[in-house]
């Protein structure tokens, strides 16, 4: 195995890059505040949302891009992207069976249960699909246990005094362009609440689908879990090919109570762009969470293989004592792509744990990084922190670098950085190939073993699914 | 496969890496029940021998033939060439970090089986079986749960490929250097291991520098290879004389 043919193995056609054909109501391009109170509007929003879009849409103005990540691309005109694009004209849906068949069809193709019959057992589902969402299972019988899971939007309709409360308490529209931008223009999202005491009967999803070429998405979550409460979410995203570039800057935000615990996973398959860079998703995102009880919880778990360029932190705000922060992230890079991701542990409250276990594989020229912030701040007495971050290298012309930044203003505290590189390099084929074991079989189980930490963090159903997601991104890529 | 079957049969091999020609005309011919001996001063290309016959990719081959059982060897890719029952012993086995031993040996067991029509074991089956040659090297059933070579010893990786070879039952065996790096027991282990394995059906090439290897698995055949070739061929008590005499005496005689 040359080199040259190691590069061929991670090369697997994009299985979700179709576009459906469905007439969508879309917003001329440009961002102006016309056009967000023309999102407001049309999505009939009560008159404080409308200033805290536009409060973050003239604060948006004030700030530039992000120049610190370790990613090239041209700039971004943000005048040149519709904020806005729907399915058109739906009349209002009392069940599954309404759904524009298209849709329907477009997203069993992408393997999306819409039917709670055929659904994945003890998944509820909520579709979005461009701006809006077009779906939601299993709501009956969440709201049965208490919990609310519904569209952003509804939640706005709904509940808004509880959307009110907590939208913004974690990511604060200034925290970052990207955010900024978000908070201005979101269009939709998750809104997931699960109240006192209650554990959620079933796990909680919600996919996410870009169909049209010219638009972008700006997604918005929120997970509420109260004291006692429990809650595994998990977010999935496809996207169709276009030789263009499609921007989709979203924000979650988690808040946990006393004693509540909230894992959050994604597996994000966006585009990543052709095999010479062209094309794929542009994913700005700013994912945060906050441990605001005692004893509350957090858990990130990401696997990352899609988009052209991957720009994401998914942190956790450690305020309440004995609060606990994870973050396990699988991060892969083929050809052109670029992915600078990690994660905040940011230590407020008394003896407070953190533990960030990131695995990334770069193949082909892709450019991979790790950039992680460990703060311990003056009154986190006993707080503690291990960082693992480990890097693997398909063939040469890839590369890795970790940026950790560690800050430490409390000196009962501990914090472990261990870092390491590898490669799956030829000599370790050849082990393989001289046993009888070819270079993809090899790879593979190379790759989830390098992985194992990460899988087993992630619900059984999604563990098979990234498992087998890693292994066609890789097809190809040794030969 | 009965005994005296030609298993392999090389022929003119010239092979090369990094442009630079290593193998400059070599013959060798092993037939079914023998153990032969390759040994040869340091660069003469035992080495380069071995992993051109198991495939290694780096290495060219220029010229000459290799037969493995009447098939052409180097037409296989070296997958294909394990699953037809050529076994290569590494000298420096490479760490496989995050990967079981239990599951890599299990995976190369089942992928060789299922090369010859054998039956392939499920995880419990094979745990029996892989234990079960495992005493015949005296290793430690915690090796199955350690990732594969990663942080073993020199003695424990060489007993790795070791129990490798029981595991995989091949036709042809090259072991290069199975003996290098080995103490007193790790020495006695290892060589009891390839003597049990030692069969009619089966041939081993031991790569060695040494002659004490030889003293527990007694050969048939010494050849003497230096400068891509194989220069000198003897029985067994030619590698007692080499242990006394060294290389120039033959070295000199193939200059001349």
């Amino acid at each position: 195995m040359s080199t040259a043919a190691l590069q061929s193995l991670v090369n697997q056609p994009y299985k979700h890059g179709f576009v459906t054909a469905i007439e969508s109501d879309v917003a001329p391009r440009g961002l102006s505040e016309d056009m967000i109170r023309m999102i407001s509007h049309k999505k009939q929003e009560p008159d404080w949302l409308l200033q805290f879009r536009l409060d973050a849409y003239r604060h948006w103005l004030t700030l530039a891009p992000p120049q610190w990540a370790n990613v090239r691309h041209a700039p971004i005109d943000f005048q040149d992207i519709s904020y806005y694009s729907a399915p058109k004209a739906r009349p209002k849906l009392a069940s599954m069976d309404e759904v524009d068949p298209e849709l329907r069809r477009t997203f069993e193709r992408l393997g999306v249960p819409m039917h709670e019959q055929a659904a994945l057992a003890g998944v509820a589902v909520d579709v979005i699909f461009d701006s809006v969402s077009v779906t939601t299972t299993y709501k009956a019988r969440l709201a049965e246990a208490g919990v609310i899971f519904c569209s952003f939007s509804e939640a706005v309709r709904e509940h808004p005094e509880l959307v009110r409360q907590y939208l913004g308490t974690v990511v604060p529209p200034a925290d970052n362009f990207y955010a900024a931008l978000n908070s201005a223009v979101f269009t939709d999202g998750s809104f997931c609440f699960i109240p006192r005491g209650v554990r959620c009967p079933m796990e909680l999803s919600t996919y996410f689908r870009i169909n049209t070429q010219e638009s972008g998405q700006f997604e918005r979550t929120l997970i509420v879990a109260e004291s006692d409460a429990y809650v595994s979410y998990l977010e999935g995203c496809t996207a169709p090919r276009f030789d263009t570039n499609q921007l989709h800057a979203a924000v979650v935000e988690l808040v946990a109570l006393d004693r509540a615990e909230i894992k959050y996973s994604t597996v994000q398959n966006w585009y990543a762009g052709d095999e010479n860079g062209i094309g794929g998703i542009f994913n700005f995102v700013t994912k945060r969470g906050l441990c605001w009880g005692t004893d509350s919880k957090i858990s990130w778990t990401q696997v990352e293989t899609g988009s052209a360029i991957t720009w994401k932190y998914p942190s956790c705000v450690l305020l309440g004592e004995r609060s606990v922060g994870e973050f396990y992230s699988v991060a892969l890079t083929n050809h052109h792509q670029q992915a600078d991701t990690g994660t905040k542990m940011i230590h407020l409250g008394r003896d407070t744990r953190s533990t960030i276990i990131s695995k990334g594989i770069s193949a082909g020229v892709s450019s991979n990084t790790y950039r992680g912030q460990v703060k311990v701040g003056p009154r986190a007495q006993g707080a503690r922190n291990y960082s693992q971050c480990d890097s693997m290298l398909i063939g040469a012309d890839c590369s890795a670098s970790t940026f950790p930044y560690i800050d430490v203003q409390n000196a009962s505290a501990r914090v472990e950085h261990e870092a390491s590189t590898s490669r799956i390099g030829e000599e370790q084929l050849f082990y393989f190939a001289s046993r009888g074991v070819g270079a993809e079989e090899a790879i593979s189980m190379i790759i989830n073993g390098f992985c194992r930490d990460v899988f087993t963090q992630l619900p059984m159903e999604f563990a098979v699914e990234a498992t087998k997601l890693l292994g066609l991104k890789l097809e190809g890529s040794v030969g | 496969m009965s005994a005296g079957e030609v298993l392999l049969e090389v022929r003119g091999l010239h092979a090369s890496v990094a442009g630079v020609e290593i193998l400059k005309g070599l013959d060798l011919r092993l037939c079914a029940g023998e153990v032969h001996a390759i040994m040869g001063p340091n660069g003469s290309g035992k080495s380069t021998l071995s992993k051109v016959l198991a495939g290694h990719p780096s290495y060219t081959v220029s010229a000459g033939e290799v037969a493995f059982r009447g098939i052409d060897l180097l037409a296989l890719e070296p997958e294909e060439r394990a699953r037809q029952g050529l076994f290569l012993g590494f000298q420096y086995p490479v760490e496989i970090p995050g990967v079981s031993n239990a599951s890599f040996l299990r995976l190369a067991y089942n992928t060789v089986q299922a090369g010859r029509g054998g039956e392939e074991l499920d995880p419990l089956e094979f745990d029996d079986f892989v234990r079960g040659r495992m005493q015949l090297l005296e290793m430690d059933p915690g090796f199955l749960d350690r990732d594969v070579n990663e942080g073993f010893s020199g003695g424990e990786k060489k007993r790795n490929e070791i129990l490798q070879m029981a595991l995989l039952d091949p036709l042809v065996a090259i072991l290069d250097e199975a003996d290098s790096g080995l103490d007193i027991d790790a020495l006695r282990i290892v060589s009891k291991g390839i003597s049990a394995l030692r069969a009619q059906h089966n041939a081993v090439l031991l790569v060695t520098h040494y002659q004490r290897l030889l003293d527990h698995v007694v050969p048939d055949f010494v050849h003497v290879m230096s400068e891509g070739r194989i220069i000198r061929t003897g029985p067994r008590e030619l590698a007692l004389e080499l242990e006394s005499r060294g290389y120039d005496w033959l070295t000199g005689a193939a200059a001349a």
